[in-house]
């Protein structure tokens, strides 16, 4: 088990100095993430909060290889480099024994939506590739659109809560599942302040042979409308409330890595977060109790998958 | 010793890149440039290809792949036509930008809509300020040499940048033809090796590829862009003397065909130019002075020689395969007529449009072109400055 006194000797891969939002959560999962293999490695970022909060130029926060070169593509690049280092590898242009890890990443925006096409071609296709989507439930980078992780009730700048409209009025789309469904060797869900726990999925997927899938929520105090120092409270409740349960699925088998000893109230995870305030007026109270009632039907079928 | 082989326009590309072996090839099937996915993929699943073969599920997916791929460090290369151009589009421009020596082979098509999968200039045209190289060819035999010239010029140090060749759909990607095949080894060594620049994979780096440019540097970034495609010209003219010198087939920015002497010309580009050949040679023995001149390169377009050959004529017709709604005439004319203006005297130039969607273009279509010119050379008079060819209207 990694120790994190450890894990903080280790040399960052992403350095001070970018511009990301107090209390966001990206650099959190990537001083992690990043921290799980010792191999060199390239990163393919799409474009979003962290490619454009990192690499200013002339200034790079990045002591990693890293390319980027549009928003829905990520998948596919990493795919690309990936493809590269195979043939170079088998052409002798890159000693056999040198081993380089390649990852692919992008937010919600980029992943559940408008790069879904090219994630599930590469991870179809087999690339040996990590990819890890920070889900901040928002078009976070452009100001806070809706996108398909954007929960039920929440107000997104394209989803507005206004007299007529309780916010967003869809369900979130369940990406971890999609990805399961491609039977890649590994999937997870994860949370940044769980980083035990992050860091062996996130070992675990550098590790596997094949494709594997990182989903990890991602605290966003600027587009969820809370107090920056409760972020780490605030995804802990996340875990508690069901509402990001942890989970892997290895190999097709599923396995629950935590079960909160008493299941909270999603209440408790709606009401410190300024983008779901309008769902206590009374004409929107169904919301709050079809938001508990899909967190239940969830729960359960996760807890049936993991016990199979 | 190199060998005459019988092979449709897809095939001779499909046989360049066996004979190129590039490092990863990464494309998507779309009628008329399937047959050159389809025949590498067979290559590979027979073992006479090593280098990587990705299959991916679009033609943004497959223009993204070989972005990753050329920033990783090695040669790379791709077909498409049509739509999958179209769908590509916005990465044409990130290939471009990020200086990315990628090697595209397109069966021209026309755009949708209506949908149509025949032979037109629509989609490369569309493409001709995405900052790519674009190389034209009339017949199989010049999409076979020009591809494998395409890697020299891509990948030259001074160029760096992607370059498109183009054979009309099914009209050279489907017709069959003898073709000559040079040794595997000789076209091996004609490309020779790939020089990487700032590989991804030399991870000892740890570069930063594709960063974010505000007022500050976006406009150095792309000025300096530039410079691979204005150094482009002298690198063209190298390696087709170069080619030409080892296979006995020399290339240039374009061709003429007996301009010697010429009063009036046509200027047409791709696998119409054979067909006006053929009218040339038969208004030449009725005693018509006119003349060919078939581009072969479009960008860079070489307007300075393209500009002195047709100087001293009386009258010009560009003829084009694709048309640019509401611009002063369809693209070959706006730069060919534009290319002349500081000349004095310069031809009448005139544009026609013709072959949309596939339609033929005749010997007689061409006849009727030379007649026009006749006349403009006879009056000094346009009356007609913009028309459609074998049209219905």
């Amino acid at each position: 088990m990694a120790k994190l006194k450890d894990l903080a000797k280790m040399e960052d891969r992403l350095v001070a100095g970018h511009g990301m939002c107090l209390g966001c959560g990206i650099p959190l999962i990537f001083k992690v993430v990043l921290r799980a293999t010792e191999d060199p490695l390239v990163i393919a970022n799409a474009t979003g909060c962290l490619e454009v909060c990192t690499t200013i130029f002339p200034r790079t926060a990045w002591n990693v290889t890293w390319v980027h070169s549009a928003f829905e593509n990520a998948a596919s690049t990493i795919a690309g480099v990936e493809a590269m280092y195979k043939a170079l590898k088998r052409r002798g242009k890159i000693p056999k024994d040198k081993t380089i890890k390649f990852l692919g990443t992008g937010g919600d925006g980029g992943t559940y939506d408008i790069g879904l096409q090219a994630l599930s071609g590469t991870m179809e296709r087999g690339h040996d590739v990590v990819y890890l989507c920070y889900d901040n439930n928002a078009y976070a980078n452009t100001g806070g659109q809706r996108s398909s992780a954007t929960p039920l009730g929440a107000s997104a700048t394209t989803s507005p809560a206004g007299t007529q409209s309780p916010g967003k009025l869809q369900w979130r789309k369940d990406l971890t599942k999609i990805l399961t469904a491609h039977n890649i060797p590994y999937v997870a869900q994860a949370s940044p302040t769980r980083w035990q726990d992050l860091y062996n999925k996130a070992k675990k997927a550098f590790e596997v042979e094949g494709p594997a899938f990182l989903n990890v929520l991602c605290l966003c105090p600027t587009e969820w409308k809370y107090e920056e120092s409760k972020g780490v409270e605030l995804a802990k409740i996340a875990v508690d409330t069901c509402v990001w349960p942890l989970y892997e699925v290895e190999n097709g088998k599923y396995k629950l890595n935590y079960k909160p000893k008493e299941k909270k109230s999603i209440l408790e995870w709606i009401k410190p977060q300024g983008r779901f305030r309008h769902l206590f007026r009374e004409e929107y109270a169904w919301v709050l109790e079809e938001f508990q009632k899909k967190v239940d039907e969830e729960w359960e079928e996760l807890q049936r998958l993991s016990s199979l | 010793m190199s060998t005459l082989k019988t092979l449709n326009g897809n095939q001779t590309i499909a046989e360049a890149v066996r004979q190129v072996d590039p490092d990863v090839m990464a494309a998507y099937p779309i009628t008329p440039s399937t047959a050159i996915v389809e025949t590498i993929a067979k290559f590979k699943a027979d073992g006479l290809i090593s280098g990587e073969f990705v299959c991916p599920e679009s033609e943004h997916s497959a223009m993204s792949v070989c972005i990753g791929a050329a920033s990783a460090g090695g040669r790379v290369m791709t077909a498409t036509a049509s739509q999958g151009l179209a769908l590509m589009w916005e990465m044409l421009f990130i290939a471009a930008g990020l200086r990315l020596p990628i090697v595209a082979g397109i069966a021209n098509r026309a755009l949708s809509a209506p949908i149509n999968i025949h032979g037109d200039h629509s989609d490369t045209m569309g493409a001709r300020d995405s900052g790519w190289i674009q190389i034209y060819s009339e017949n199989c035999q010049e999409a076979y040499d020009n591809f494998i010239q395409a890697f020299r010029i891509a990948e030259h140090l001074d160029v760096r940048t992607p370059v498109l060749v183009g054979l009309d759909g099914f009209i050279i990607s489907h017709s069959m033809e003898v073709i000559q095949v040079e040794e595997d080894e000789k076209i091996k060594e004609f490309v020779g090796e790939y020089q990487p620049v700032y590989p991804l994979l030399d991870t000892s780096r740890k570069i930063t590829v594709g960063p974010l440019d505000f007022t500050d540097y976006y406009f150095e970034h792309k000025r300096s862009q530039m410079e691979g495609i204005e150094n482009a010209p002298g690198v063209i003219q190298q390696v087709g003397k170069e080619y030409g010198e080892k296979f006995g087939r020399p290339y240039g920015f374009f061709e003429e065909y007996r301009m010697e002497d010429a009063e009036t010309c046509i200027v047409v580009m791709s696998s119409a130019a054979g067909t006006c050949k053929d009218a040339i040679d038969e208004l030449r023995n009725e005693g018509k002075k006119i003349g060919l001149l078939k581009p072969r390169i479009f960008r860079p377009f070489p307007d300075k020689e393209i500009a002195e050959a047709l100087k001293g004529l009386k009258a010009v017709a560009v003829l084009d395969r694709s048309t640019c709604p509401g611009a002063f005439g369809a693209p070959l004319f706006t730069e060919v007529r534009n290319a002349l203006y500081d000349y004095d005297p310069r031809p009448k130039v005139v544009n026609y449009v013709y072959g949309l969607g596939g339609r033929d273009i005749m010997v007689e279509h061409f006849k009727e072109v030379a007649e026009k010119l006749d006349k403009i050379a006879e009056t000094g008079k346009v009356e007609e400055m913009y028309g459609y060819l074998n049209l219905r209207e």
